[in-house]
């Protein structure tokens, strides 16, 4: 049995929730308690791989970062870089997944502050960098876990884009979903059933675990 | 809580219902207008083109009959197939997936019959400056990837396979090949630009724009290409996708076939 499709799902799905992680997070924070002319259309597009086929997702990714793509042949052009066929390219088609559940969990926990505490704290001199990360931060943070970890499982299990942008390189750009699919294809059902029950295990994990802490948590904020 | 109960309760029981008339219009469409058949042909991927383009013929040759098609990789179509998937005529682009379902006693062994063959072909993008012109002159160190068809699961991986193994090519290039889970993924990737080389159905290379065939394998490097049908044993309709074979296997068939490179 080869191991590497575990490994390799693990790196791809931290890797990518690390950036979802900080961009969302920031993009988020920016638009939360304003409004301008067109933020719904924004909100919108933010959106729109949560809804999108992923192959048409996979397309799309092809398009701009694909040898001869709008991205993907600068980047070759200058960097000597290629990210189709490579587990670059699972961490971006993670990457764009996974932010619309980011997104919408940081813009929820954002939106739900009082923001009479951020201003209490801006009376008293605090930078807006202070005020981010001695108040709304902390205030927001059960919101922005339970955004992560939906981020990395969404990524653990991220297949049709992948399969497009990255294809499918045993030893390579092979995860965990890829491994499923093709020895499911090929017949080898006990090779697919052990990879399935390793990601159900790690889903299931996930998500009582969010839950717990988030209860957990609820708690000691009503306490307070 | 308990209205947030009521209102689920109440969508559960709707989507039921809408359900359940679904599916009674749907018996009674059959029973009244039609009492002809709808077949599902499940064939490989590599026949998309040339049964798209006979599907209206046979159905204006044999009225009362609509076809739905269902394309995949041979491979994945067996299983399904193997699973219960609903499905009266396998067409397949190998003798393997063929012959597995047979020896389960999943087809109707009388009907199976190879209706056509198809050569392996090495093919680049249209742009593409390589002036490979035969298998033999690929050098693995020259180039970054090379897509095949995953040899366990789609036909034309498992030809390709066989074909390099003879040419000692399959070791140098393993850290190179692109697998893809049917042919025509293989063709994207070529199309895309995104792999340098690829090993297609000179069919698949036929129907596209965007690449060029550098070179057709010898049939000695490989098992014949055949493509077998057979009409699947489960069927309800199997008079119909009798029917349905015949012409395929027919002059009209044959014609629809050559006309999109099988021979």
């Amino acid at each position: 049995m080869d191991y590497s499709p575990l490994l390799l799902s693990l790196k791809v799905a931290a890797i990518s929730t690390f950036f979802v992680f900080i961009v969302g997070v920031f993009i988020a924070y920016l638009l939360a308690k304003r409004d301008f002319f067109g933020k719904s259309i924004l909100e919108a597009l933010f959106l729109l791989p949560l809804v999108l086929p992923p192959t048409v997702v996979g397309f799309g990714l092809l398009i701009l970062f694909g040898k001869k793509g709008w991205i993907g042949s600068w980047l070759l052009e200058w960097f000597d870089f290629q990210i189709v066929f490579t587990w670059i390219g699972a961490v971006i088609a993670s990457i764009v997944v996974s932010f619309p559940l980011m997104y919408q969990s940081a813009a929820a926990a954002f939106d739900s502050l009082d923001e009479r505490l951020s201003n209490a704290a801006r009376t008293m001199g605090a930078s807006e960098w202070r005020v981010f990360w001695s108040v709304v931060f902390p205030l927001a943070w059960p919101g922005l876990l339970a955004g992560l970890v939906l981020s990395f499982a969404r990524g653990l299990g991220e297949f049709g884009a992948t399969l497009m942008l990255a294809g499918y390189i045993p030893g390579k750009t092979d995860t965990i979903p890829m491994a499923i699919y093709f020895a499911v294809e090929s017949g080898q059902m006990e090779k697919a059933t052990f990879w399935v029950v390793i990601i159900i295990t790690f889903g299931f994990s996930l998500i009582l675990w969010v839950n717990w802490w988030s209860k957990r948590n609820m708690r000691r904020f009503t306490k307070s | 809580m308990k209205r947030f109960l009521l209102s689920t309760l109440f969508v559960m029981l709707s989507i039921f219902l809408i359900g359940c008339s679904d599916t009674n219009k749907n018996t009674d469409a059959t029973d009244q207008e039609t009492p002809e058949a709808e077949i599902l042909v499940s064939a490989a991927a590599s026949l998309t083109d040339a049964l798209e383009d006979l599907k209206a013929d046979f159905e204006k040759a044999n009225e009362g009959v609509t076809v739905t098609y269902n394309f995949g990789s041979s491979g994945k179509l067996a299983t399904n197939i193997e699973n219960g998937a609903p499905s009266d005529v396998f067409l397949s682009a190998s003798s393997k997936d063929m012959n597995e379902l047979e020896d389960k006693g999943l087809l109707i062994h009388e009907s199976r019959k190879d209706f056509t063959e198809n050569a392996l072909v090495l093919i680049a993008h249209k742009d593409s400056d390589s002036t490979i012109s035969s298998f033999e002159e690929i050098d693995p160190a020259a180039l970054d990837h090379f897509a095949v068809g995953e040899p366990e699961s789609v036909p034309v991986g498992r030809y390709t396979k066989e074909t390099f193994e003879n040419l000692d090519l399959w070791e140098p290039l393993k850290e190179k090949l692109v697998l893809g889970s049917d042919v025509r993924q293989v063709l994207t990737h070529v199309e895309m630009g995104n792999a340098d080389y690829g090993v297609v159905y000179s069919s698949d290379a036929f129907v596209s724009d965007d690449v060029k065939v550098l070179a057709e394998a010898d049939t000695d490097w490989h098992a014949p290409i055949v493509y077998p049908g057979a009409v699947v044993k489960d069927s309800k309709h199997q008079e119909a996708a009798q029917q349905f074979l015949d012409y395929l296997t027919g002059a009209e068939g044959k014609e629809a076939l050559q006309k999109f490179g099988f021979k």
